[in-house]
């Protein structure tokens, strides 16, 4: 079945220079493993095509059920050098929130 | 010894809520209280301050807050850290001085810490083979191809451990790591040695959660924005710390907001790299060995985190000049806005071309259709009006102003069905780049100096 990141997960985003940070939590402890399973670097790398000209590192925080993702080369240069609107990456954690996923398991949000 | 201390968030940022520091020392009990002033780039706005104004360099809304704030923490005996003060924490410690006096306080005891700023030695080092490469591009230092406006240390929890135990009721420091103005109250207080690795970090993770004041506590809230009760009385975070390292993050009762996993989980997200090495000039503290729980309604236990120690360099915020850029807009209503509005882009940069200026970028985004999500962002099926948002950058500055005169002529000579042009001519801006390198801790030290009125 095909679910949106939205029903499974909210996040935040900020910026260290031109690396958006993006943090993934699980909106319920059981969500943790499809998240784990389904949302890797490479997906995100994808659903980012656009938006981030540079690699995806992915740091899984299982205490927290959640997933710390850096997309480098994401913010126009990053800091006072960028032109975006969103320069900082703050609306980053929404656009990784419309990602979908097409999971194996039966699951009910 | 305490059996605990609850220090409380005052200010995430230098222009957050300017009710929130009197909130925090009224609305219930706090031993001490935190306020985070500056971002990477504010140092070079207050160095340009304090070159018009020797006087000048620091957050002057410190200053207002703390004479607000003044007769009751010296009152309830509370303590304040932060690093408002800049590049020049010793005319912000005299401006309060000045509060103290006409409230007809005295005896107040302000420390200072100084040291972080090394813009002046920036050549010393050089010579003396210290070399502070751009630790995120490699850029190296030694070329002298940028002229650098500001460079601070980051400096951590000791010296304003020093402070405190040398009587400050109020700690002012120049750059001093954001987490550190929550840490240092608990090692003073508990006794912390600077090898419990654990205890340390635990102190850590509490600076993070209460670092950006409400993000902490409902603000922000991904998780489910529509429950954050009262969120225009937000309640900012309050760290209940124990001398084991266990922290409780909480906040007034009397107070919007809330606090909970989610809204703690979130906190501990924001703007971290690896979790598992969350450096800071004490120790390393491990994000992936926090445990959280809901202990009570609006109480969530930290507990387990890990740490070890820091390492032999401190950061450094350096920055400099680096041209010129402005932003301009343009609104365009239905029918085809948006149409419209990619029109007007092309006859813009058509215009710009003609009289062969030369910008480094321009960048177009059409706010209300996808200037966020871009192209991830689905399309409406009817644009009911777009926001044409044009940025410029350039080491020209004439290029610059010259862009500037190029957006009003749309109104007339464009497509149709267009407004919002307000506030004049967008006018360049010195765009102010980031340099951050690290610097072997022995090269630099600390400075504090606790005096009173």
């Amino acid at each position: 079945m095909k679910i949106q990141l939205l029903q499974l997960c909210h996040a935040r985003s900020g910026d260290k220079g031109d690396v958006g940070n993006v943090g993934l939590i699980a909106r319920k402890p059981e969500y943790y493993p499809l998240m784990e399973k389904y949302v890797t670097a490479e997906a995100v790398k994808k659903h980012f095509e656009g938006i981030c000209s540079g690699k995806v590192d992915r740091y899984p925080i299982p205490n927290l059920h959640a997933i710390n993702f850096l997309l480098h080369n994401s913010l126009g240069g990053g800091g006072t050098v960028s032109l975006k609107l969103d320069a900082q990456g703050k609306t980053l954690s929404s656009a990784l929130l419309r990602m979908t996923i097409d999971v194996e398991e039966t699951i009910t949000v | 010894m305490k059996d605990t201390i609850r220090v409380a968030s005052g200010q995430g940022f230098w222009g957050d809520l300017q009710s929130a520091p009197f909130d925090q020392v009224t609305k219930g009990p706090i031993d001490y209280l935190m306020m985070d002033f500056l971002a990477e780039l504010t140092m070079s706005i207050l160095q340009k301050q304090k070159q018009r104004n020797p006087e000048m360099g620091y957050a002057r809304d410190l200053v207002s807050i703390i004479d607000h704030i003044l007769p009751v923490i010296v009152e309830k005996n509370i303590r304040v850290v932060t690093n408002g003060g800049g590049v020049n924490p010793m005319a912000c410690r005299d401006a309060i001085f000045r509060c103290a006096e006409k409230r007809g306080i005295r005896g107040l005891k302000i420390g200072v810490v100084s040291g972080d700023d090394i813009l002046g030695r920036l050549d010393t080092l050089r010579d003396r083979d210290i070399h502070l490469d751009n630790m995120e591009t490699g850029e190296p230092f030694g070329e002298k191809k940028h002229r650098f406006q500001s460079a601070n240390v980051y400096f951590g929890a000791r010296p304003i451990v020093e402070a405190l135990e040398k009587g400050a009721q109020i700690v002012i420091t120049g750059r001093s790591t954001d987490t550190a103005l929550t840490y240092a109250p608990m090692i003073h207080e508990f006794g912390w040695a600077w090898d419990d690795w654990d205890k340390l970090a635990a102190g850590v993770v509490a600076g993070h959660i209460l670092e950006c004041g409400g993000q902490a506590t409902g603000g922000n809230y991904a998780a489910d924005w529509r429950s954050v009760p009262d969120l225009a009385h937000l309640g900012f975070p309050i760290a209940e710390a124990y001398p084991d390292g266990e922290i409780v993050i909480t906040k007034h009762e009397d107070s919007g907001g809330l606090v909970t996993v989610d809204s703690v989980s979130e906190q501990l997200m924001y703007e971290i790299g690896d979790p598992s090495v969350y450096i800071t000039p004490e120790c390393i503290a491990d994000f992936t060995s926090i445990h959280l729980a809901q202990e009570g309604k609006d109480r969530v236990k930290i507990s387990g985190v890990r740490g070890k120690p820091g390492t032999q360099f401190y950061k450094v915020s350096m920055s400099y000049s680096d041209g010129y850029n402005a932003v301009g807009t343009l609104t365009y209503a239905w029918p085809d806005a948006l149409e419209k509005a990619k029109k007007a882009d092309e006859i813009l940069r058509t215009r710009l071309a003609d009289q062969g200026l030369h910008f480094d970028e321009i960048r177009t985004e059409f706010l209300g259709y996808n200037a966020c999500h871009g192209p991830i962002a689905r399309a409406p099926d009817v644009v009911n009006e777009v926001v044409l948002r044009v940025g410029v950058r350039s080491h020209d500055h004439r290029a610059v102003e010259q862009f500037g005169k190029a957006i009003a002529p749309l109104i007339l000579t464009g497509p149709p069905a267009v407004t919002g042009f307000a506030g004049g001519r967008p006018k360049p801006n010195d765009v102010v780049a980031y340099w951050p390198a690290l610097l072997p801790k022995e090269a630099v030290r600390p400075q504090v100096l606790v005096t009173h009125n």
